[in-house]
């Protein structure tokens, strides 16, 4: 059995934390906690997620408010150690705010919601993230955000693409991303930030189960 | 006691489709000499301090630190006596 003990953490605002918390748990079978923001303390937890949402109700910048809260110190120095980390929609917004993760999300060039399944590429799959894909694999994976557009200079998308650090991106983007892209790691490798939800194409019992090699890879990868 | 008043808006190199739905919709009321339309954000507050290069100070470190973003925004920000 994975020695992998999940936190994910819950913002006032927070809303696919329990959705996360089912895959987790009920699919994945294994020791899976909600850690409050305030708390400040991630435990003794190797995997940590930060879930979709509206985070503080999305005010002054989507992502802003959490990105200050006491857990996020906790995290950051996990992090910096090489713990997992896993931003999912409001999550990734969170991380780039951080500056765990370079650039940013604006608002959808179409400024509209949008709220459905798309095609995504497995750009990279040699990561801890991504090992259990082909690569250039084609999966369908769904998304719900205002604010997806992944914006950064030229530089640093160029370091991006050089380093491999793209893991994901839209076949048809639905958001207008920069270089189509949905998701991305870090230089080291171990936090990534992606924009459409895994965990909500993870139950059989849904219709699509692309999301879960994803979340599955990440919790055997802890041995 | 001092105000400030920051005004936050998109970088210059960044597109702003808000600004642009706007300011297509002032043309088409007629105002078709408006050009660079750009969607902000204003915010206000007050700073107890002794000068006002303390103020300058701390507003900008609070503009730097939290007001904006500067992968993607710019701000500036006036202060005033009260």
């Amino acid at each position: 059995m994975s020695q992998a003990k999940v936190g994910i953490v819950v913002f006032p605002g927070s809303n696919c934390d329990h959705d996360a918390y089912f895959v987790f748990k009920d699919i994945l079978k294994v020791d899976t906690k909600f850690l409050w923001h305030k708390e400040g303390n991630i435990e003794d937890r190797n995997i940590i997620i930060l879930p979709g949402g509206f985070s503080y109700g999305d005010y002054l910048r989507c992502g802003a408010i959490a990105s200050f809260s006491n857990i996020l110190k906790d995290i950051t120095s996990f992090a910096k150690k090489g713990g997992i980390v896993i931003g999912i929609c409001n999550g990734f917004q969170v991380l780039c705010e951080t500056g765990l993760l370079p650039g940013v999300l604006l608002r959808n060039d179409n400024l509209k919601f949008v709220c459905k399944t798309v095609s995504l590429k497995v750009e990279n799959n040699k990561s801890i993230f991504t090992y259990k894909y082909g690569v250039k694999e084609d999966i369908n994976i769904p998304v719900a955000h205002g604010e997806g557009n992944y914006y950064c200079e030229e530089n640093v998308l160029q370091e991006l693409i050089a380093k491999n650090q793209i893991l994901f991106s839209y076949n048809d983007n639905p958001n207008g991303s920069i270089h189509n892209i949905a998701g991305i790691q870090n230089e080291s490798r171990n936090i990534l930030g992606m924009m459409p939800h895994p965990e909500r194409a993870s139950d059989i019992k849904l219709g699509n189960t692309d999301g879960l090699r994803l979340l599955q890879g990440v919790v055997e990868s802890i041995i | 006691m001092y105000k400030v008043k920051v005004t936050v808006t998109l970088r210059k190199t960044i597109l702003d489709p808000q600004g642009k739905t706007v300011e297509h919709s002032l043309h088409s009321l007629g105002y078709t000499g408006i050009s660079g339309t750009r969607i902000g954000k204003y915010i206000e507050f007050f700073i107890e301090a002794d000068s006002e290069d303390k103020v300058k100070l701390t507003a900008d470190e609070a503009c730097k630190k939290l007001l904006s973003n500067p992968v993607m925004e710019d701000y500036t920000f006036i202060i005033e006596k009260v």
